[in-house]
């Protein structure tokens, strides 16, 4: 498995790194058994997100898409940074390998993590914009478990 | 960023010695005989893999019956598994091992238990050990296997394998090792050890790849995984592969020649590096036993941080080394052995392994320990858990000034 240029430029020299003191809003998605944590805060006035900022805990997949994801959203406006997904992340940073495609879908659920609080307090939430939230509520860890009650037999495609 | 490349992988798997490559060349070149013709070409062939095979006996202090070629440590790890759980089918199914084995024996073990079998799982300690009273008391009438490893890949704990053998004999259950590690690493004698059946891999102790050792007592009853042809005594099919046999024969001879030497230097260098590294970075803890432990191995845990991400900055920096977490094992489990030994998901993702090897010197050493204070320091800045950790929102699970066990122990100061 090797990353893209773009992805080691990004895991080596992440963009954003830290913390904004008395936040907008913030997010955090993920858990340590899983293996990878993202934060992000958001400073946003006049609905344009004017700063983001993010930490993360794990491999160099999550580091580079939450790095890209706060570079893609700083200067953008609310409704504009709900538009983000985790595909236009990948693509950005010139594709993910396969296995580490859910890391991407972690740094979507972050930025919207952090959004969804805004939207919430400032009563922004509605019947239009609601399903934009809806990554928030799947687990990008899940996986398909494999029968095993007998010799399966595995066929050679 | 142009410092030479520094191999810190040699558990992996090692480069082929450049004498292991001239003993195998002039075979590739010249011996193209089928060992099993009649004529004088496969003859000669036949005679190279019989001098290869009695080199190995002689080495191993077995009789040359008891040496089988085989293509690696799977192979022979599964044909010790399958082979002797079918042949043993009529006298009981109930199978033995531990919770810390190689794949290619939890697979195994795995698949026999979907055709039948019953396999209990053994627990292993804190350091990865294995209770030799926790097999007796799994033993049962219908046990027909006991299999444990001699040396772990991950963090090199040697297990008891001598009284584990002398538990099987007096209950009459075949015990298998799995001895991929640790032959080439410490002494390693089938006959003293008392084991029926052990695995080796030639590619740990710089033979090519695709070729290992079968070691099968005389008298041990086995079925066959490979069926063809009356090669390896009717018990393993495939025409041979000579240069490979005369290949893993030199590489035995040579890694055996300075075993005690080289031992004791890689154990110098891993017991300094563990030092070091322990004393320069906080909140890290060592994997696997102080002691009972393997010369090259050093397993590390740094709490914050993941693993993969160390191993790619430490990528950037020339270093080679693996780890235990998810998103190295290609799935999203940390190691089994990692969570075996009791380590919290978290810790366990954050697991560096450096194993050693005969071209490692003292400098590789100093550079590793001038290298990675800083990538792990710079891994915790970008950590939200560490964040979280300074900020006095969470606590810390290794205690600052480092531990061996999670309840604290710190025993890492080897005195020799």
């Amino acid at each position: 498995m090797k990353y893209s240029d773009k992805v080691m430029d990004h895991f080596l020299n992440p963009r954003n790194v830290g913390e904004i003191i008395n936040a907008t809003a913030s997010g955090t998605v993920g858990n340590p058994v899983c293996g990878d944590i993202m934060r992000v805060d958001l400073r946003i006035e006049g609905e344009v997100i004017i700063d983001a900022k993010f930490m993360t805990f794990g491999c160099g997949a999550a580091v580079a898409t939450s790095s890209m994801a706060t570079e893609m959203i700083i200067g953008k406006t609310v409704q504009e940074a709900l538009e983000l997904t985790n595909k236009a992340v990948a693509d950005a940073l010139d594709g993910l390998p396969p296995i580490k495609m859910h890391c991407s879908a972690l740094a979507e659920q972050a930025v919207k993590k952090a959004l969804l609080q805004y939207y919430q307090e400032h009563d922004l939430l509605n019947d239009d914009n609601r399903n934009l939230f809806s990554i928030l509520e799947e687990d990008v860890h899940d996986h398909e478990v494999n029968d095993e009650s007998d010799l399966p037999g595995i066929e050679n495609k | 960023m142009n410092k030479e490349r520094i191999y810190f992988d040699h558990a992996a798997t090692t480069a082929v010695r450049p004498e292991v490559l001239s003993a195998m060349l002039p075979i590739l070149e010249n011996i193209y005989g089928n060992p099993s013709s009649f004529y004088d070409e496969g003859a000669e062939a036949y005679q190279y893999i019989q001098t290869a095979r009695e080199q190995i006996a002689e080495l191993l202090e077995v009789s040359p019956d008891e040496i089988f070629f085989t293509s690696g440590g799977t192979e022979s790890d599964n044909w010790a598994l399958k082979g002797t759980a079918i042949a043993k089918r009529k006298q009981g199914k109930h199978l033995i091992t531990t919770k810390i084995e190689h794949h290619a024996v939890l697979h195994s073990m795995q698949a026999l238990e979907r055709i039948g079998y019953e396999v209990s799982y053994l627990d292993v300690d804190g350091y990865g050990l294995v209770d030799p009273k926790e097999i007796e008391a799994a033993i049962r009438p219908d046990t027909i296997l006991v299999s444990v490893m001699t040396a772990n890949n991950e963090i090199g704990t040697t297990e008891p394998i001598e009284e584990i053998a002398a538990i099987c004999k007096e209950k009459q259950v075949i015990f298998h090792s799995d001895g991929v590690q640790a032959l080439g690493a410490i002494p390693v004698k089938p006959r003293e050890l008392n084991v029926d059946l052990m695995s080796f891999s030639g590619h740990k102790f710089y033979a090519p790849k695709g070729v290992g050792i079968m070691y099968i007592r005389k008298g041990v009853k086995i079925v066959n995984l490979i069926d063809g042809g009356a090669q390896e005594k009717r018990q393993r099919a495939g025409t041979e592969n000579t240069a490979f046999a005369v290949g893993i024969a030199k590489a035995l001879e040579l890694a055996l020649m300075d075993l005690p030497e080289e031992a004791r230097r890689q154990t110098a260098l891993r017991d300094r590096l563990i030092r070091e590294l322990m004393t320069k970075i906080p909140y890290c803890k060592l994997n696997g036993h102080y002691e009972k432990r393997l010369p090259n191995n050093i397993n590390l845990s740094f709490e914050f941080i993941e693993g993969e991400s160390i191993l790619l900055l430490l990528n950037e920096l020339g270093y080679m080394c693996s780890s235990g977490s998810a998103c190295t094992s290609g799935s999203l489990d940390p190691s089994h052995v990692l969570m075996a030994i009791g380590l919290p998901h978290e810790i366990a993702h954050g697991s560096l392994r450096i194993t050693l090897g005969r071209e490692n010197t003292d400098s590789d050493i100093d550079r590793m320990i001038s290298d990675l204070p800083g990538v792990i320091e710079k891994l915790r800045r970008i950590s939200p858990l560490y964040a979280d950790f300074k900020q006095g929102k969470i606590n810390n699970i290794i205690p600052e000034q480092g531990a061996n066990l999670l309840k604290g122990e710190l025993r890492y100061e080897v005195q020799r």
